[in-house]
């Protein structure tokens, strides 16, 4: 037998493994990773409904009407159900993974994580808070 | 007779196999054992041609990194009682070419690490007459956790994004970068972030933040990125901005 020798000293011979399609179901923590990343979908068409909604203001009471009562629909009401679910999803991992982004230093020392996360559901509190009583106030 | 646990070792001998296959071994159960106890048993006892590094046997030389399980782990930190009840599968690492057994090339990952520079970085050298660098505890404080890595790479096999685009410079190069960064004896900042706000640079990084997770010095690569992602925004702002500096 006399063979070439796949392998010598100065050309070893690699095993490189493949990445399989499938990478984000071989691990919870990729799992969710993935569905944080698909969250951004379900922002841009809830952003996309509320310009419709806007739109449908701008062009009077009819248009208005129209729109609330395709708001109604089964379909809508499942999508929007949807969307606040990946909405919360995304702004509650956004908000605990801001410690990280943001190393405060004051005088020297690094603000706690807590606190920068903390302030980031205080702004979201504040903010929705507004929000609640432009609507249910008006 | 005195417990065991059964070892599934990933073996790949380029001059007998094209992938490589698991052999099992049964070793001894002991309290006191790590993953890597049981593979030097197995090299001493059971069968001389397993292939593995290792050195210092104490989480500081991160030569042993392997999977176990399927996670990257120090094998020297992975107690056998903790993996119960077996069998325990180890792998050489994710995502790096095999060389043979367990062991795995990184001259990949050495190229990488060179590219960020991982050194003082001064415009000007100061003359040795000149006395040392002084440094306050709060300015050590400021890089300390980076200057923790090992380069035992279990975060590179931790990383998805290693395996999609291998030319990523990836977690542990990084935050060394930003080790560098914060030192206040360092100038090189902006020729890193050069480098760093390139292609395969910060911006591949999708935060999984599974490299801090897998981090066996609570280095946190995964801080170390998103904090280099702010620096470079905000260079950015300052190209466009009207007001900004260059």
């Amino acid at each position: 037998m006399n063979a070439p020798s796949p392998y010598t000293l100065h050309h070893p011979k690699w095993y490189r493994r493949r990445v399989s399609v499938f990478w984000w179901l071989e691990k919870r923590s990729y799992t969710f990773f993935v569905l944080r990343e698909l969250t951004s979908v379900f922002v841009a068409l809830f952003a996309a409904v509320t310009l419709w909604q806007i739109r449908s203001v701008a062009a009077g009471e009819e248009a208005q009407a129209r729109f609330m009562t395709q708001l109604g629909t089964p379909a809508f009401v499942v999508f929007h159900v949807l969307a606040l679910a990946f909405l919360l999803f995304h702004s509650i991992t956004w908000f605990n993974l801001a410690p990280k982004a943001m190393a405060v230093r004051v005088r020297g020392k690094r603000v706690p994580d807590l606190f920068v996360a903390g302030s980031n559901y205080v702004a979201w509190l504040v903010l929705s808070a507004a929000v609640a009583f432009i609507l249910l106030g008006l | 007779m005195s417990a065991t646990v059964t070892l599934e070792v990933a073996r790949y001998r380029p001059e007998q196999e094209a992938e490589p296959t698991f052999q099992t071994y049964e070793v001894p159960l002991r309290r006191d054992w790590v993953v890597l106890d049981a593979l030097n048993y197995v090299k001493d006892s059971l069968d001389g041609t397993l292939s593995f590094r290792w050195s210092c046997r104490m989480g500081v030389c991160g030569s042993c990194g392997m999977m176990v399980n399927g996670e990257p782990k120090l094998t020297c930190a992975a107690f056998l009682t903790d993996h119960l009840p077996g069998p325990i599968r180890v792998e050489p690492l994710r995502f790096f070419p095999v060389v043979r057994d367990l062991v795995v090339d990184i001259s990949d990952f050495m190229a990488k690490l060179k590219k960020v520079k991982p050194w003082i970085v001064r415009h000007q050298e100061r003359a040795l007459a000149e006395g040392e660098f002084r440094q306050t505890p709060d300015q050590l404080d400021a890089y300390k956790q980076f200057s923790m890595c090992i380069n035992c790479l279990l975060c590179y096999s931790a990383c998805p994004i290693i395996g999609l685009e291998p030319s990523f410079i990836g977690p542990a190069a990084i935050a060394l970068a930003r080790r560098y960064d914060q030192d206040n004896r360092d100038q090189g900042a902006g020729e890193r972030l050069g480098i760093l706000s390139g292609h395969d640079g910060i911006w591949q990084c999708t935060f999984v933040g599974e490299c801090s997770e897998a981090c066996p010095k609570s280095v946190d690569p995964a801080g170390a990125i998103q904090q280099y992602k702010l620096t470079g925004a905000v260079d950015w702002l300052r190209t466009v901005l009207p007001w900004g500096e260059r």
